[in-house]
């Protein structure tokens, strides 16, 4: 069947077939890689993205459901001008060791800044929780959601 | 496979009239985990989001497509707390009440709330709706007493609902765990107590016999609540199985409903 979705703002007609995920979709229809395939039950987070606005596990998203949907994976939180801020806050504070699960914890913390830009320490640690890392950098994740967070704190003051 | 997206309840139902034994497909943290595990392969799925109804919640009736992200943000505390504690926020934005219930796992978070307030679930199909008390409902492991072509609308909780209410859960970490026991209490200004225990036997169930030592008095006391503690450790029917032993289980749903039941009494 075909599926149309919106894809980091660019429309897709997609052909889908059976019970493949959005996560597969994204990866092997797409060429969208950033969005990884772990644990494909919902614990781990590798394939975080936001789907219509809400931050899910993309390997639980039915693709067939996914029509007229609106997703943001990794790929699109950039632009041709750079990182995003978050981003860049991953790479100046050394946040990233295997990188497997990068894109999902970029993709979670730039949508919990973007809804709550004033969360505090303990609700980012809440709201970072269903993204695991197995090389233990949890410190140096915390520590670039929180520049990232004052950056965008500054870049808001007048 | 075949797939239907129904605008609303009314094509929802229409849906299931057709294909009686379609799979329903909500927030897919349930479903979606078994296809991945090549474990299901639903011939039909009729997929639930676009049905505005079961999006309501009209103070007594939550509706089945509620995700644990709104009942966190809404006025019943216990609900909230144990929406808390499902997943993580990922899980938390895409599954459903009607998920919980549709699923019966024995240790479902949300239905130790429901048994404790003897909530109503509500089924439909294109024939009409009907209504069945939680213990109707859920019949056995992964069991529900949904008929083929029905759908699970939402819960209607009681017009009396205590204000002094709290959840329990034991797991092996705060974040990501199914429930090693589970438990909600609530108790009216009466002393009027329900504590109601998951993930220590077939579905979720009630200590009833603890809850009657309770109930009969306003200030239990400290011997009082150590045979609490007992009673509910002997009412439980918990099994050994890859997260805990069938002995653990039970000294932990003693401790945990005694400790969910002090948080209920404290001033």
């Amino acid at each position: 069947m075909i599926v149309t979705l919106q894809v980091n703002g660019r429309s897709h007609a997609v052909e889908v077939a059976g019970w493949e995920s959005l996560l597969w979709v994204l990866r092997e229809r797409l060429g969208l890689r950033g969005a990884k395939d772990a644990c494909l039950q919902g614990e781990c987070g590798a394939c975080s993205v936001v789907f219509d606005g809400e931050l899910v596990c993309s390997c639980l998203v039915m693709a067939a459901d996914a029509e007229g949907a609106e997703v943001t994976t990794v790929e699109g939180l950039g632009d041709a001008g750079g990182l995003h801020p978050v981003q860049q806050a991953f790479v100046d504070e050394g946040a990233v060791q295997c990188g497997y699960c990068t894109p999902g914890l970029a993709v979670a913390t730039a949508h919990l800044l973007e809804t709550h830009p004033d969360a505090s320490l303990d609700e980012l640690r809440e709201a970072l929780a269903g993204n695991l890392c197995r090389c233990t950098g949890y410190g140096a994740v915390l520590r670039a959601a929180v520049a990232a967070q004052r950056g965008g704190a500054e870049e808001a003051a007048p | 496979m075949h797939i239907e997206r129904p605008r609303d309840l009314a094509e929802a139902l229409a849906g299931f009239d057709s294909h009686p034994r379609a799979t329903p497909l909500a927030g897919g943290t349930d479903l979606m985990v078994e296809v991945n595990l090549s474990h299901l392969r639903p011939e039909t799925v009729v997929a639930l989001r676009r049905v505005s109804e079961l999006q309501t919640w009209d103070d007594r009736f939550v509706g089945a497509g509620v995700t644990y992200a709104r009942l966190q943000a809404g006025p019943f505390p216990a609900l909230a707390e144990l929406a808390r504690t499902v997943g993580s926020p990922q899980i938390r934005a895409a599954g459903t009440l009607g998920g919980n219930l549709g699923t019966a796992s024995p240790a479902g978070d949300a239905l130790p709330f429901l048994a404790a307030l003897d909530a109503e679930v509500v089924v439909a199909s294109h024939g009409g709706e009907r209504t069945l008390r939680w213990d109707a409902f859920l019949v056995g492991p992964k069991r529900t007493a949904l008929r083929p072509g029905e759908l699970i609308v939402g819960v209607r909780l009681p017009d009396h609902i205590p204000a002094r209410q709290a959840f329990g859960k034991v797991g092996v970490r705060q974040a990501m765990v199914i429930a090693t026991v589970n438990c909600c209490v609530v108790r009216d200004e009466e002393g009027a107590t329900r504590v109601a225990m998951g993930a220590v036997g077939p579905t979720v169930l009630r200590a009833r016999a603890a809850e009657q030592l309770v109930s009969s008095t306003s200030r239990p006391s400290p011997s009082m609540l150590e045979e609490f503690q007992r009673l509910v450790s002997d009412e439980v029917v918990p099994i050994t199985d890859h997260r805990a032993t069938e002995r653990y289980r039970r000294h932990a749903a003693g401790v945990l409903a005694r400790r969910t039941l002090e948080r209920c009494l404290a001033p």
